[in-house]
Order: C-alpha cells, then structure tokens, then sequence
C-alpha cells in the first residue's frame, strides 16, 4: 500500500482500480497530482503524507467552503490534522466520482456537513453549514434571526423523529429525494 | 471461527445446497471461473467450492456481502423486489447479482442469517486491513463486480423466512439478472456487454454536451444567471421577460421585413418615381436637416419606414408578388401570432406551475444540504454561487415568514382598505389632471401656433411624464402600509401603474383620432380638389388637342398635390413615441442609477453623512416599472407596426441594445432589494398585463382597418374603399369562383350566429372538464400528502419502524439452532437491536461500531430507502417490509467508495 513511488505498480494499479469508483486513467491522474503535492523528503517514506494545507492548494479544493471539513474527513491521520496519503486521496476521488452511488456520497455528505464529529447534525452544524454555504464575507451573511429561522425550518423538513438533530438515515432520507445531489457532489482531478 | 463457520454452511448447503447446483446457469460457472483467476492468489479454490467450498473463505464472502449491501442500495431498490417466491430462483440471482464471482456466494444466501454476529470481527478486518491484504483484495473484487449487480445479502436471508411471494418482484429480478448477464458471461456475450456499457457511458457523455450546447445557445443565459444569482430570481424574471419579447418581436420582424419590406425594396418602384415615393418641393430644402431627420420628417417620412412609402399596384415583380394583400396579412397575422405566442405561453407555464407538488417537501433542506456544487473550481463562479445560495435563503426565509405572519388581522384590514382608498383618490387625481389638460390642449390647438409658449405646447407630454415619475413611487410608499409580501405587493404595485399607463395611453389614442379625423376632412378636400384639377386637365387637354387618347398630366412628382397621408402620420406618432421612449429609459439608467451610484460611491468619502447607507444610497431596480415600460412598449409596437412597418426593426435593436445596457447597468450601479423575493413560478402575471395590453392595442387598430378609409394618394390600400377591400379582390379576381361562393355563403350572418354559438359551447365545455380535472388533481395532491403523512407518521412510530427488527426476531429461532456466534465480541442480537432502534447518536462513525451499526443501517435503510420513484407503485406498507429486508448492510462506508474506514477506537 505504501508505494507512492514516481509510478505506481502495475499490480496496485489494478489493485486500486478494484478498489474505487475510479478507471485506470483516473489513479494514474491522481497519483500524479499527489506525487505534486509531496515534499522531496516525504517520498521515500513508506506512507507518505500530504499536510491538508497542500491538499487544500489545489485547485478543485480551493474554492470549496467545505475543503477543510473534505480532508478531515477522508484523512486516516491519527493526528486529526485532515493529512492524506495517498489512498485516502483516492478514496476522496472516489467518493466524489462519477459512479459513486447516492449511498455513499451522501454518507460522505452527512460526515463532511457534521461539523463536530458527533454523528448526528444539530443546530451547530448547521448553522457552520450555512455560514460556509453564504460565504465568508459579512454582506452576504445572513442574520440571527434569519439563521434562527432557516434553522427552525431545516429541522422542521428534515427531522423526522423530532430530536432536535439530523440524523444519517434522516439525512439521506431528504438527499435520496434531492434531483440534482448526486450529480453535484462531484470532484474531478 | 472457521469451524464454526463451516458447520454452518454444511448445514445451509444441507438446505440449499442441490438447489443451488441445480440453479446455476452456465454464466455463472464463467464467472466462477474469473473468479478464479482473480483470486490466483488465494489458496482456496473457489470456483470447485459451489458446494463445499472452503469454509475459511466463508466469512469474506459474507463480509463482502454486507459490505455491498449498503453500498449499492441504489441498485437494490431496482431489485429491491429480492423477496422472490422460489428460492432457487434468489440463490441464483444471488449468485450471479453478487458476486458473479463466488459460486460460494450462494451459500451466503443462506447464511447470512448468521451474519450479524459476524459483523463486528468483519468490521475489524476492515479497519485494520490494509489494500495489500490479498484477501481484501478478493473481497473488494467481489465488491465491486457485486457493485454491478449489488444486491443485499440480507434481504436473502431474510427471504427464506418470509415467503412472501410476488410474481412481480421475481418477474424484476429476472429482467436484473438479464440485464447483467452480459457482464458474468465470456466471449461474445461479455465483449458484447462490454460494448454495449462503452456505448452507454459515449451516449451519456454525449447527452452532457449536448445538453450544455443547448444551455449555450440560449442567449444571454449566463448574463442572466449572473443576475439572478445577485439580485434574485424577481429581476431575472424581468430579464428572461425582456428575452422572450425579443424572441417575439424577432418574429414578428421576420414577417414584416421578410414579406413586406423586401418585396417592396426589391421589386417596387424604386425612390423618386411617384409622388408618394418622393419628397414634396416645399420640403425638398430642409428634408435632409438633421432636425428635420430626428422628427422622422423629410427623407424619412417618405421611405420603407412608413405606410406611406408602399405603392397600390396589385402585384410586383416578376413574382407577381402581391404586395397589398400581404401587408393587410402580415399586418394582421402579427396580431394573431402575438395572440397565439402569449397564450401558449401562458397555458405552458400554468403547466409548470401545477407539477411542484412533492419540491415543497424539503425546500429548505435541499437548499442547505444539496445546493453547492463541488465541481465548482474557480473562485468568481465561488462567489457567485455564494451570492445565489444566500440570496435563495433569504428569498425562501421571506416566504416563510410571510406564511407565519398574523397579527393584527383588522389593523392590517384597515389599512389595507386605506391604502387602496389612497391609491384611487391618486388615479382618479391624476386621471382628472389628465382630462383636463388634454382638453386645454385642444383649445390650445385651434389657437395660432406661433403664440403658444414651449410649456403650452408641450403641456399633455409634460404633465403625463410627471405622473409616470411621480406616481409609481407614490404608491410605492402607499403600498407600503398594506405589508403584502413583496411578490404580491409587486402584482399590486403593477396593477396600479398598469392602470396609470392606461389612461396615459388612450389619452394619447384620443388624441391622435382626433388628428386622424381633422386629416381626413383635409384629405377630401385635397382629394376632391385634385379629382376637379385632373378634370379640368382632360376636358382641356382633350379640347385642345382634340383627342380622346389622353396621357396622364406631366408633373414631376415632387410637385403633385397630395394628401395627409394619416397613416404615415399615425406610424410617426408611434416611432416618435417609441423613440422618446427609449431616450427615458436610457437617460433615467444612465443618470438615475448610473449618475447616481458614482455620487454615492465616490462622494462617499468628503460627505458629511454615510451616502452608501444613508440617505441617496444605490438604487435598487425597479422591477415594476421595467416590466410595464417593456409591456408598454410592445403595445406601441403592436399599434404602430401596421402604419410603421420599420417600428418592428426598431423594437428588435432597441430590446438587443437594452438588454445589454440593463444587465450591465443593474450589475454595475444597483444593490439588491432589501427583501429579496422569489419570482413567482409562472410569471402570467406579466403574461396577463400582455395580453390585456395587446387586445388594448388590437382594438383601435381593427378599427382603423375596417371603418376607416385609406388616404387616396399613398400606401398600399389607396385608391380603395376600405383596406380590406384587397381579401375580396384577391377573392373575386385571383381564386377560382367557388371559393368565393364558399366565402359568400361563410359571411353569411345565418352561418356566422351558428359558428359563435358552437364556440360558445365548446367554451363552456372546455371550461367544465378542465374544472374537473382541477378538481381530481386537488384530490390526488391531498392523497398523496395522506399517504406521505402517513409514511411520516409510521417511520415515527418505534413500534413500525422496526420492521427489520421484528425480521431479525424472527429469524433468531433459527440462529438458535446454529452454532452459537462465533465471537466472542459479537453482542447478543437483543443488543444489537436495542442499539439500532436507537439510531441517532450510535450512527455516528460508519464504520466505528460496526456491530451495532449494521442493525442500525438497517434502520437507516428503511427510512432513506423508500425511493420516491418506487413510491407509486408500491403502497406504503409493503414497501416498508420490503424495505427492511433490504441487506444487512454494513457499514455503509466500506468498499468501492469506501473512504478509509474512520479509525477505529
């Protein structure tokens, strides 16, 4: 697994193709846009990370209000500090492929949107999402009360047993119905 | 654990082993086959293991199958049928769905049962696996050729204990299993499989771009996305209003230039060959000034531009072209497109404002969770897309709080009647203010003109462009006493200016009949004065050269007497208007919004008080009073166009020009509405006032055309009695005799009272069905807001919405008999259940518990899986059952998508 050599071996080449969502000519992409990333000492470790600040550089990422919460999410660091090898990055790519299924992205969905890692989405979570959703500047912020409300009304749709928070099956309840979720929750290297 | 494991598949193979054998097709042993090769690596052959395969690989397989279940739920909802009636038949399709490749796999089937206490080593496994790990490795083969087939191993299980058969769902599975054929099999049919998913995936691709050719080739999609995405969808409705008059008036363009304009430039006379083509001697001097241009008079007002320029002669050119006969049509026929357009229009968008039932479900939700788009790359589209996100919450916020909204319900009543009380007193103020001068200024009229003042002759223009400025911001801040919600405030807001404009319009009309009138008393006069002066010509001509063979009066054109001309007249008073018009607009952007942005911005900053938010501020744009200008002017077009035939090429520039100058201007100069609204679905509205304002405009000029005579001396239709005297010449001259028999007999009134009749009734008809069908729809809407309610309340309901518990329960007498669970860890199954009831908190890390969480999923499934599609034709309660004997699924992460497993704890 740890082989982040310059080119991949054939037989993880396959090995990955099995593994993930993505073809042939997509890990070979990857795998170069990861050796990119990689520090000139880091590639001869065995398991070579990529601090999410490299990760976060990238240009697919780098307009994303959510690339932070991305890393912290697909990173297998024990460190909690969202650094990806390079299976975590393909299981990025993966997720966010073409051919991924409504399941999986939206479970990956409801892991990026829950803000403190608590598995389930309550107030807090959601009012992080919305203000990553408007964007970090002041004049496009919504106000308290508006926040209040919007919220209010998310749990209202959405929460189904009435806890107070979203859940995962509540959450994939809603997205399931989503027309356009699948073909927006999508990352292309 | 492997002991245990192989007792148990020798007891399932006991059960179902023959069966099994006796089921696999000839596909499936190819798949084993591949399987095998696959798995070279592994020591145990699977592919000789159809019945008694190894039992060590035995727990893979099962991981795999869970692992798939969840992953593939899209899939199973295909097949979501699983509980087929034969078993045979689901060992099969286990077979091939999973795995394709594990011939042993059909032991799963039966197995799976056993799985949950399974479960929790697997989940081990998985997190500590590593991709090197060649088991896994198999398992994820398997994985993801399951993936193709992906159906839930549980369900499986699940299937033996509940028979319930359906003839329906075996018939599915069938069809899956068919489907997917192609991808077990070798040879021919694999590579033919193979092509047919390379087609596939070409003819998606290809779908995506043409989709995107075609979003490309609507103008100005993007300017107006733009738009929206800063100021809401209320403006861009008045954009995407602008786009579709332009649409329109290309159109009409298109038949005036191509049938009526063209032919007359092409194969008329050309300029200067008779009188009506020339410019009379008393205004040849000044015809070229550029005052006199700006008027439309001189060159102008004798060329294609207006009626007056069009020559009687019944056909032109080598064509034979007959050019009269089409102007009557094409002036007509644009009325009736227009008709048609509009109604179309707006039958088509009272279609699509029917159909959002099941969108208001989760307005909100779909707006948080699902409305960024990850592919975004690019910072300003970044931005945008922030903009449009916050300002479609906040519109969507603004309809919320206008739903819970009640107070003071007389209060409101009052003031609201207040308001429009108000409202009235100004419009009948401005409608009086309007009378009167219009009245002045026709004594105005019969006095000399050079001892009018500036302000006496331009009185009625003056006045009425003070009320169009001041009146609409008027009842703007009257309106705001009401508290509509913005969009409704907007139709009233319309309403009440439209009612404005109306009386500045047929004030104008008034008006301009008036001088018709006057210009057809002079017109006699001339005429009857030109009729004596040629008499007088022949009778002395023929005197004095003693002969009958007379030719026509040698005059230079420029020189004949003529007449008026009121319909050229008219056509001006229509370009002048449109023009002025346009000026308004442009110079209220350009200083109004424009002028006024700069002194805010940049004075901004040596200003005693904050000008940004203070007192001038930006300007918001003004929805209302663009959308009437817009309508306003369409009517003018539609008006003028019969005596202007240039008035249409003039719109389509003036509609090109301002698109680009207002979608630059709103971006550059104006701030969003401090409530921004969503536009209503349909936008009839606008829609509406069109219409009203076409049939307006359609009247005075029907009745021009059939009780007015044409001027005697210029125009298509000269030398006639009415204009459309030309049908009936073509009819008498051109067709053959029975049509215009036919045509006699249908304007008979004996006939034409009968017709009126039957369209009567079959309005009434109509009308009745389609309340009918209103009716049943409003029946079926509430039906299905029961049967989701209903759905609602029994996913609430722990009793109900443990189905796969009480699944699992009844399963477990069976599980008694099996060898107990193998680990150690495995909790008791009570626990398990106890834990997934409870879903919420446990839910958290996918792959964390993975114990608990496979019940837990289950759960999940049963509340995410109804899939909406399927909801028609399954009634809730099977579909729940059903539902819950979706697979067992695992942690919902693992596989082919799999992230990394979340560390374990």
């Amino acid at each position: 697994m740890g082989t982040t050599a310059s080119q991949l071996r054939k037989d993880l080449l396959s090995e990955y193709q099995e593994l993930t969502f993505l073809t042939k000519q997509e890990i070979i992409l990857a795998h170069k846009r990861f050796s990119e990333l990689l520090s000139k000492e880091d590639r001869n470790l065995p398991t070579p990370r990529v601090p999410m600040e490299k990760v976060l550089s990238l240009p697919e990422l780098k307009s994303n209000p959510f690339r932070k919460r991305i890393c912290h999410v697909f990173s297998t660091s024990d460190m909690k500090d969202g650094s990806l090898t390079f299976e975590d990055f393909l299981d990025l790519l993966s997720a966010f492929s073409d051919s991924a299924t409504l399941e999986i992205k939206s479970h990956y969905a409801f892991r990026i949107f829950d803000f403190d890692d608590d598995g389930t989405l309550d107030g807090g979570d959601l009012e992080k999402l919305v203000n990553c959703l408007t964007g970090e500047t002041d004049d496009t912020r919504l106000t308290t009360e508006e926040m209040r409300q919007l919220i209010s009304n998310i749990l209202e749709e959405s929460d189904i047993d009435k806890d107070g928070t979203v859940n995962l099956s509540e959450f994939q309840h809603v997205i399931s119905r989503s027309p356009d979720f699948v073909s927006s929750f999508k990352i292309v290297l | 654990m492997p002991s245990q494991k192989k007792n148990d598949i020798a007891i399932r193979m006991e059960d179902v082993g023959i069966e099994i054998d006796g089921e696999l097709d000839s596909g499936s042993e190819d798949e084993a086959r591949r399987r095998d090769r696959n798995r070279k690596a592994k020591a145990s052959p699977r592919a000789g293991g159809r019945n008694g395969k190894p039992a060590t690989s035995e727990d893979e397989e099962e991981e795999e199958d869970q692992d798939e279940a969840p992953r593939k739920r899209a899939r199973k909802k295909k097949a979501s049928a699983q509980d087929s009636e034969e078993e045979e038949e689901e060992d099969d399709r286990s077979v091939k769905r999973k795995g394709t490749k594990a011939a042993g796999r059909k032991k799963k089937a039966v197995e799976e049962e056993s799985e949950e206490s399974e479960e929790e080593e697997r989940g081990k496994k998985k997190k500590g696996r590593k991709v090197t790990n060649k088991k896994q490795k198999d398992e994820q083969n398997k994985e993801k050729k399951g993936d193709a087939k992906g159906k839930g191993g549980k369900d499986k299980g699940n299937v033996k204990d509940k028979k319930n058969k359906n003839g329906k769902y075996s018939r599915e599975c069938q069809a899956f299993v068919e489907k997917f054929e192609g991808a077990l099999g070798k040879g021919k049919g694999r590579k033919l499989y193979a092509y047919k998913v390379m087609m596939a995936k070409k003819m998606i691709k290809f779908n995506r771009d043409f989709d995107n050719f075609k979003t490309a080739c609507i103008p100005w999609e993007r300017k107006i996305k733009e738009v929206e995405s800063h100021f809401g969808s209320s403006v861009a409705s008045y954009f995407i209003f602008l786009r579709w008059m332009y649409g329109l008036n290309l159109v009409l363009f298109a038949f005036m230039f191509g049938l009526v304009v063209l032919p007359e430039v092409m194969m008329g006379l050309p300029y200067g060959s008779i009188a009506r083509k020339t410019v009379p001697r008393a205004e040849q001097e000044r015809a070229m000034d550029i005052s006199v241009l700006l008027d439309f008079g001189g060159y102008c007002k004798y060329s294609i531009l207006f009626y007056g320029f069009y020559n009687d002669e019944r056909t032109i050119g080598v064509l034979q072209f007959r050019l009269p006969l089409s102007y009557l049509l094409v002036g007509v026929g644009i009325f009736g497109y227009s008709l048609m357009v509009v109604i179309r229009t707006m039958a088509r968008n009272s279609d699509e404002g029917g159909d959002g039932g099941d969108d208001g479900q989760f307005t909100f939700a779909f707006k948080m969770f699902t409305s960024w788009d990850y592919l975004i790359g690019n910072p300003e589209t970044a931005d945008n897309k922030y903009a449009s996100i916050t300002t479609s919450f906040k519109e969507s916020i603004v309809d919320e709080q206008e739903n819970q909204k009640d107070e003071n319900i007389h209060l409101r009543r009052f003031l609201r009647v207040l308001a429009n009380f108000l409202i009235l007193c100004s419009l009948g103020g401005s409608g009086f203010l309007i009378y009167f001068v219009v009245k002045r200024s026709q004594e105005f009229a019969n006095l000399d003109q050079d001892e009018l003042s500036w302000f006496e002759k331009n009185e009625v223009e003056f006045v009425m462009s003070l009320l169009g400025l001041v009146c609409p911001p008027l009842f703007e801040t009257i309106a705001e006493l009401e508290e509509y919600h913005p969009r409704i405030a907007l139709k009233w807001q319309l309403g009440r200016i439209f009612a404005l404009f109306l009386g500045n319009l047929y004030t104008f009309l008034f008006a301009l009949f008036d001088e018709v009138n006057a210009k057809l008393e002079k017109e006699k006069s001339i005429r009857n004065a030109t009729i004596w002066g040629l008499n007088e010509y022949y009778s002395n001509y023929s005197s004095y050269h003693n002969t009958t063979d007379i030719p026509p009066p040698d005059i230079h054109p420029a020189d004949v007497i003529r007449g008026p001309c009121w319909e050229t007249a008219v056509g001006i008073e229509f370009v002048k208007l449109t023009v002025s018009d346009i000026q308004v607009t442009y110079m209220t952007i350009l200083i109004g919004d424009f002028l006024r942005a700069m002194i805010v911005r940049f004075l901004n900053y040596c200003w005693c008080w904050d000008l940004e938010a203070g007192f001038p501020s930006y300007g918001e744009f003004d929805i209302s009073g663009n959308v009437l200008g817009l309508i306003f002017n369409q009517g003018m077009i539609w008006m003028g166009a019969f005596y202007a035939p240039g008035l249409v090429g003039l719109n389509v520039l003036r509609l090109l020009t301002s698109m680009y100058y207002q979608s630059w201007a709103v971006m550059s100069c104006n701030v969003p509405h401090e409530r921004v609204f969503k536009a209503s679905k349909s936008n009839n509205f606008y829609m509406g006032l069109l219409l009203l304002v076409l049939f307006l405009s359609l009247l005075p000029v029907v009745y021009t055309i059939m009780t007015l005579p044409p001027s005697f001396d210029c125009g298509p239709f000269s030398g006639r009695e009415q204009m459309y005297n030309v049908v009936m010449e073509t009819i008498e001259n051109d067709l053959p005799a029975f049509i215009g028999n036919i045509f006699t007999y249908a304007t008979n009134p004996g006939l034409i009272l009968p017709a009126v009749l039957l369209m009567v009734l079959a309005i009434y008809y109509l009308n009745a069905t389609s309340k009918n069908y209103q009716n049943a729809n409003l029946e079926l809407k509430k039906k299905m807001q029961m049967a989701r309610d209903e759905e609602k309340n029994r996913r609430n309901n722990k009793e109900n919405t443990n189905q796969v518990m009480q699944d699992l329960e009844d399963l477990l007498p069976n599980r008694s008999l099996l060898p107990p669970a193998a680990e150690e860890e495995n909790p008791p199954p009570d626990k398990v259940r106890e834990k997934g009831s409870k879903s919420p908190k446990v839910a958290k890390r996918p792959g964390a518990a993975a114990n608990g969480k496979g019940v837990n999923l289950q759960n999940d499934v049963s509340l995410a899986a109804p899939n909406p599609k399927a909801a028609v034709t399954h009634p809730p309660g099977p579909r729940g059952l059903s539902g819950n004997a979706r697979g067992p699924p695992p942690g919902p992460v693992r596989g082919r998508g799999r992230g990394t497993p979340p560390p374990r704890h």
